[in-house]
C-alpha cells in the first residue's frame, strides 16, 4: 500500500508539470486556436535565460520575473514577427512554421548553452513546506505556483476589459474588429502570455527533471495529450488531464503493464478515451454549421 | 473553342503548345533512363531515397492535401512497410520486389483498422491519435517479445539485391544501386499513376468533397466512415511501400530510423510539396532529401537552426508550397499569353 | 503525329548524345597505381578523414565529440602535421539516423574518397553501414559506440571499436557484487534501447544463471521520460540493497537525487557513461552521491584530483586554445580528444605506407599505449586477433569530494 501511494504521489507531482505545460498549449489554442509544436523548446530556452541571469548573480526571483517578462515580450514578437505572414495562410502552413521554430530553438540552446544538463535552483528548497518522502517542497510549491496561474488566468479571462477582448477576439475576430478590438494585436498578447506561462513551468520543472535543451520535448507532448485529454479549450480540464496523465502512467507502469511499454499503453487509453467523446472530458462539444 | 484551346494553336518557334510538351516529356524520360548511368552511385543511391520519399509523401498527401485529415504519425506505417519487408527477406527469403505488395497490404489493413475509430476524432485530436501511434512504434518494435522477429534494438540487416542481368551503358555498369533506381522508378511510376486514377475519379471527388463539405458530402450520399477509413488505409499503404522500398535502397531497419521525426520530416515534405497536388510529393521529397545536407554544410554546432530557417522562410516565400507557387505562376503566365 | 514521332525520335539522339560528351563521368574509384603506398584519399601532403555525428536530431548532445576530433586535429596541423601530411577531417551530419548516415558514409567513401572514416557514432548508424564498409574494404576505426559487435575481426576485418564494450563494464560490476556482497538484492534500472540491453546483458552474464535470481526488480525508461521518479520508487518498493544504474546523465542525476529524497540507499553502482561529477554528480547533490562506485578508464575533468596532472594540464590548455567554445566540464571533449589521439598514434605507425590495409594493419598492432587522459594503469592494445583497444576499467568510489580509485586494474 504504502509503495503504492508512493507511485500515486509521484505522480501527482509529474502530473503537476504536465498540468502547467498543458495550462500553456490551452492558453495559445484559445487566443489563436493553434496548437503550438515549439511552445516547450521556447519554454526551455526561456528557463536557460534565467539559469544565466542566476548564474551571472541576480536574486532568484528577480531572474524569475524577469524571465516571465523576457517569454512575454519574446512570445509577442514571435507572433508579430514571425507569424504575421502567415497570419492567413493554410493551418498546415503554420504548423511548419511552429516545427521550424521548434528546431531552432532546440538547436540554437544546445549551441549557445551545451547539451551538458544543469543544475537549477528551486524556489522553495527542502524544509519550506511540509517535506514527506511522498512529496518533496519544490513539488508541493510548484502545484500551488501551477494552480495560482489557473486562478490568475481565470480571473484575467472573466473580469478584466482585456481579457474578455482577448475572449472575444479569439472567438469572432470580424465582429471583434468591428467594436474597436485589435484583433492582431491581441493573438500577439496570446502568445506572450502562453510564452510566459512556459518560462513558469519550465523553471518549475527544470528543478525536478534538470535543465538540458532536450527538457521539455518529453514533457510537452504529455502536456499535449493532458490537454487534449481534459478538452483544449478548458484550462481547468486541461490542468486535471495533465494530472491524470501523470497518476496514470505511474500506475501502469509500475502495476500493470511494466515500464516497456508505458507510453504506449497510457496513449493508447488517452485515444481511447478521446474517441468516446471527442471533444475531451470537459470539452465543449463544437455544433457544426452547415 | 475554349480558351487552352486557342493557346494550343499558338506557336513557339515553330512548334505548337502541344508539340513541345510532348518533345519536353519525351526529352525528361529519356534523361531518367540514362540519368543513373552519368552519375556516381552515391547519387544514385540519394535519388533512390528521394523517390522513395516522394512516394511515401503522396500518401500522406492523398490523406491530407485530398481528405483534409492530419497525420503526424506516416512514419508509423513507414516502419511497418519497412520492417515487413526486412523480416520477409531475412527470416523467409522472400525476394525483395514480392515483399511491396505484401507491405503494402499489411499497411493497408493497418491504415484501415486505425482509421475506423480515429473517424470520430477531428483536428487537433486527429493529430494526438497519429502523434501517439508515432511515438509508440519505436518501442513497439523494441518490444522483447517481438525481438525474435524485429532483432530488438539492433534491428536488422539486408543484403542489397543485385541487377538479375549484366549490363552496361556509357562504359558504367550497372550496380546494385543503378539497378535499385530502375526498380524504384518502376513502383514509384505506378503508384503515381494510380493515385492519379483513384484522385481523379468517384473516390477521389469523394475525397475532396469531404474535405470541403463533409455535410454537404453526406447528404449526397457519399458514405463519409468508409471513405475516410479507406483513405486513411490507401494513404497508409502508399507510405507502406515506400517503407518496404526504403528498407531494401538502405539495407538495414532498426526502431531509431522510425522515430517521430520522421513523421514530421514527411509531414514537412507533404506540405513544403503543396498539398492537394500529386507531382508535388517530388519537390517535398527533393526538399527533405537535399536540404539538411545544406544546413550541415553551412553550419555544425547547430544545423537545425539552419534548417529551421530555410523552412520558416520558405513557407514565407510559397505559403502554399512549391506546387502553389508554380499554379500561381501558371496562372500568370496564361493571363500573360492571352 | 509523323510528326511529333520525328521529334521524339531526334529528342532522344540528341540527349543521349550529348549526355554522353558532356556528363560522362570518369570511371568510378579508378584502381591508383601502387607507385607510391597510397589509396584514395592520401598523399605527400594530405590524409583524407571522414565522419559522421549527430550534429542535429535528438542526440546532437554527442555532436561535441565530433568538434573536439577536429579541434585536435587543427593542433596536429599546427604543429605539422604527421609524416608531414596535413589532416583534412570532413565530419557530417548523420542526425542519428541510420538512412541518413548510409548517405553520407557512401558521400565520403565515393565522392570525396576518404582513406578511412573516423568514430563515426552510435549503434544503429554504424550497424547499417557495416557490411558496406567491410565489402568496400574501407577501414571503419575507432566506432564510438559500446556495442560488443564491433571487435569481429574474423567476419568484418574493417570494422574496430573503441572504448570498453558495455558488456564488459556490466561483467565487471557483477563479478564485484557478487565477490563482496554474495546475498544482494540487485535492483536494474535501463534505458530501453542498444546501450541499456547490452549493460543488462553482460551484467546478467557476469552474475551468471544462479546469480540472476539476486536481480528483485528490472525496470526501464524510454529517453522521452520526463522523469524516472516512478521507477525509482518502484525498485525501492521491491526492497533491493543494491542498484545497478543504466542511465545517460540526466536520467542518472533523476535517479540520485530522488533516491535520496524517498530515503532509499542501496549500494549504487552506476554506469560509466553518467560518471562525471560536474554534470551528474554535482547536480544530484554531492552529499547524495556519496558512496557510488563506477568503473572507468578516463580522467573526469571535473574532478580536483586531476588539478595539477600534466595530462589534465595540456588538455585544458588545448581546449582553451582549440575549442574555446566546448564546455570544460563535458567529459565527451576527453573522449574526443583520447579517441583521436589514438588514431594520430595509428597513422603515425603508418609512416608513408597509406594504404587501407595497412591503416588497418596498423590500427591493430597498438602495443600498451597509454595516454594522457586515460586512468593510470589503463593501456590500449590490440592485435589482428584482437579488436578492443580499450579493455581493462578501474573501480572507484566517491567520496563526497571526488572519485577514489580502488583495487587493481580490472581487464575482461
Amino acid at each position: 500500500m504504502e509503495a503504492f501511494l508512493h507511485q500515486v504521489f509521484s505522480g501527482l507531482a509529474t502530473g503537476g508539470i504536465y498540468a502547467s505545460m498543458a495550462l500553456a498549449l490551452v492558453m495559445i489554442y484559445q487566443s489563436t486556436h493553434h496548437i503550438n509544436f515549439s511552445q516547450g523548446e521556447m519554454a526551455t530556452f526561456c528557463t536557460f535565460i534565467a539559469w544565466a541571469l542566476i548564474e551571472t548573480g541576480f536574486p532568484y526571483w528577480v531572474a524569475f520575473f524577469a524571465t516571465v517578462a523576457i517569454g512575454l515580450v519574446g512570445g509577442m514578437a514571435i507572433q508579430r514577427i514571425l507569424l504575421r505572414p502567415v497570419e492567413n495562410a493554410p493551418i498546415l502552413t503554420n504548423v511548419i512554421v511552429f516545427i521550424g521554430l521548434l528546431v531552432i530553438f532546440n538547436s540554437t540552446a544546445g549551441w549557445i548553452f551545451d547539451h551538458t544538463i544543469k543544475a537549477f535552483p528551486s524556489p522553495f528548497p527542502r524544509g519550506t513546506f511540509f517535506d514527506t518522502q511522498y512529496f518533496s517542497s519544490h513539488e508541493i510549491g510548484s502545484i500551488m505556483v501551477t494552480l495560482l496561474v489557473l486562478v490568475a488566468l481565470y480571473v484575467f479571462f472573466r473580469f478584466t476589459p482585456l481579457g474578455l477582448a482577448m475572449r472575444a477576439a479569439a472567438q469572432n475576430p470580424v465582429s471583434s474588429r468591428l467594436v474597436g478590438i485589435r484583433v492582431s494585436w491581441m493573438l500577439a498578447l496570446g502568445w506572450g502570455l502562453a510564452a510566459a506561462i512556459g518560462a513558469i513551468a519550465g523553471m518549475m520543472v527544470a528543478p525536478i527533471v534538470y535543465l538540458d535543451p532536450n527538457m521539455m520535448a518529453g514533457i510537452l507532448l504529455y502536456g499535449f495529450a493532458g490537454a487534449l485529454l481534459g478538452g483544449i479549450d478548458n484550462p481547468w480540464g486541461a490542468v486535471f488531464g495533465g494530472f491524470v496523465v501523470g497518476v496514470l502512467e505511474n500506475v501502469l507502469g509500475a502495476y500493470v503493464i511494466g515500464t516497456e511499454l508505458k507510453l504506449t499503453v497510457a496513449l493508447v487509453l488517452i485515444v481511447g478515451v478521446l474517441t468516446l467523446k471527442p471533444t475531451g472530458l470537459f470539452g465543449k462539444v463544437v455544433v457544426t454549421r452547415v | 473553342m475554349t480558351r487552352s484551346g486557342a493557346v494550343a494553336e499558338l506557336r513557339y518557334f515553330g512548334l505548337t503548345l502541344r508539340q513541345w510538351i510532348i518533345l519536353g516529356a519525351i526529352v525528361g524520360l529519356v534523361l531518367l533512363l540514362v540519368m543513373p548511368f552519368l552519375l556516381r552511385n552515391y547519387r544514385v543511391f540519394q535519388i533512390n531515397l528521394a523517390m522513395v520519399y516522394a512516394i511515401a509523401i503522396l500518401g500522406l498527401n492523398m490523406l491530407t492535401g485530398y481528405n483534409g485529415q492530419i497525420s503526424l504519425g506516416h512514419g508509423a506505417f513507414y516502419a511497418i512497410g519497412g520492417y515487413t519487408a526486412a523480416i520477409l527477406m531475412h527470416r523467409y527469403g522472400v525476394p525483395y520486389w514480392a515483399t511491396l505488395p505484401v507491405a503494402g497490404f499489411v499497411c493497408l489493413v493497418a491504415g484501415f483498422l486505425f482509421g475506423l475509430p480515429a473517424l470520430r476524432l477531428q483536428g487537433h485530436y486527429l493529430a494526438l491519435a497519429t502523434f501517439a501511434l508515432a511515438l509508440a512504434t519505436p518501442q513497439i518494435l523494441k518490444y522483447k517479445h517481438f525481438e525474435e522477429f524485429t532483432g530488438g534494438v539492433q534491428g536488422i540487416v539486408l543484403d542489397k539485391p543485385e541487377p538479375p542481368f549484366e549490363f552496361s551503358f556509357l562504359g558504367q555498369a550497372l550496380s546494385q544501386d543503378r539497378w535499385l533506381y530502375f526498380f524504384t522508378l518502376l513502383v514509384a511510376a505506378i503508384m503515381f499513376l494510380l493515385a492519379w486514377n483513384i484522385l481523379r475519379g468517384r473516390i477521389g471527388r469523394a475525397m475532396i468533397a469531404i474535405r470541403d463539405q463533409p455535410i454537404a458530402a453526406a447528404a449526397m450520399g457519399v458514405n463519409l466512415a468508409m471513405v475516410k477509413s479507406l483513405t486513411f488505409g490507401v494513404s497508409a499503404m502508399y507510405t507502406g511501400v515506400a517503407g518496404a522500398l526504403g528498407a531494401i535502397v538502405v539495407a538495414f531497419v532498426a526502431p531509431d530510423s522510425f522515430n517521430i521525426f520522421l513523421s514530421i520530416t514527411i509531414l514537412v515534405g507533404a506540405v513544403v510539396g503543396g498539398l492537394a497536388s500529386i507531382p508535388a510529393a517530388i519537390f517535398g521529397a527533393i526538399f527533405i532529401q537535399y536540404v539538411p545536407n545544406i544546413a550541415d554544410q553551412i553550419s555544425k554546432s547547430a544545423p537545425w537552426a539552419v534548417y529551421g530557417v530555410f523552412l520558416i522562410g520558405l513557407m514565407y516565400l510559397m505559403p502554399t508550397g512549391v506546387m502553389g507557387l508554380l499554379r500561381l505562376v501558371g496562372a500568370r503566365l496564361r493571363k500573360y499569353a492571352e | 503525329m509523323n510528326r511529333n514521332l520525328l521529334i521524339a525520335i531526334v529528342a532522344a539522339i540528341v540527349v543521349a548524345v550529348a549526355g554522353y560528351f558532356v556528363l560522362a563521368p570518369k570511371p568510378e574509384a579508378p584502381a591508383p597505381v601502387a607507385a607510391k603506398k597510397y589509396d584514395p584519399g592520401a598523399s605527400d601532403k594530405e590524409i583524407l578523414i571522414g565522419q559522421t555525428m549527430p550534429y542535429s536530431g535528438p542526440a546532437s548532445a554527442y555532436g561535441t565529440i565530433g568538434k573536439a576530433s577536429a579541434a585536435y586535429f587543427a593542433k596536429i596541423n599546427d604543429e605539422g602535421g604527421i609524416n608531414g601530411r596535413k589532416i583534412k577531417f570532413v565530419s557530417l551530419d548523420d542526425g542519428y539516423s541510420p538512412p541518413k548516415t548510409v548517405e553520407q558514409i557512401r558521400k565520403l567513401v565515393e565522392q570525396d574518397e576518404v582513406l578511412f572514416v573516423f568514430n563515426t557514432l552510435g549503434t544503429p548508424p554504424n550497424s547499417a553501414i557495416h557490411n558496406y564498409m567491410n565489402q568496400k574494404k574501407v577501414p571503419q576505426l575507432f566506432v564510438a559506440t559500446g556495442a560488443t559487435k564491433w571487435g569481429d575481426p574474423k567476419n568484418f576485418p574493417w570494422t574496430m571499436g573503441w572504448q570498453p564494450n558495455y558488456q564488459t563494464e556490466g561483467r565487471i560490476y557483477a563479478k564485484y557484487i557478487l565477490k563482496e556482497k554474495p546475498n544482494a538484492k540487485i535492483a536494474v534500472l535501463y534505458q530501453n534501447d542498444d546501450y541499456g540491453k547490452d549493460y543488462l546483458k553482460g551484467f546478467k552474464d557476469g552474475l551468471g544463471e544462479a546469480g540472476q535470481k539476486l536481480i528483485v526488480s528490472e525496470v526501464s525508461y524510454e529517453v522521452t521520460d520526463p522523469t524516472v521518479d516512478s521507477q525509482v520508487v518502484t525498485m525501492k518498493g521491491s526492497g533491493a540493497d543494491t542498484f545497478f544504474n543504466i542511465t545517460t546523465p540526466k536520467f542518472a542525476a533523476q535517479a540520485i537525487k530522488k533516491a535520496a529524497e524517498i530515503g532509499w540507499k542501496p549500494t549504487h553502482f552506476l554506469n560509466n557513461v553518467s560518471a562525471s561529477v560536474a554534470s551528474v554528480l554535482r547536480p544530484a547533490g554531492l552529499e547524495n552521491s556519496k558512496d557510488i562506485i563506477t568503473a572507468a578508464y578516463l580522467k573526469d575533468p571535473t574532478d580536483k584530483q586531476w588539478e595539477n596532472d600534466q595530462g589534465y594540464k595540456d588538455w585544458l590548455a588545448w581546449m582553451k586554445k582549440y575549442y574555446p567554445e566546448g564546455d570544460l566540464a563535458n567529459s565527451f571533449n576527453v573522449y574526443g580528444y583520447a579517441v583521436t589521439q589514438t588514431l594520430v598514434q595509428v597513422l603515425k605507425q603508418c609512416g608513408d605506407d597509406l594504404t587501407r590495409e595497412n591503416v588497418m594493419r596498423q590500427a591493430a598492432n597498438l602495443k600498451d599505449i597509454e595516454l594522457p587522459m586515460l586512468l593510470p594503469g589503463i593501456k590500449v592494445s590490440t592485435s589482428p586477433t584482437d579488436f578492443y583497444p580499450i579493455e581493462s576499467v578501474r573501480l572507484q568510489r566517491f567520496d563526497g569530494k571526488e572519485w577514489v580509485l580502488f583495487g587493481d586494474v580490472i581487464g575482461s
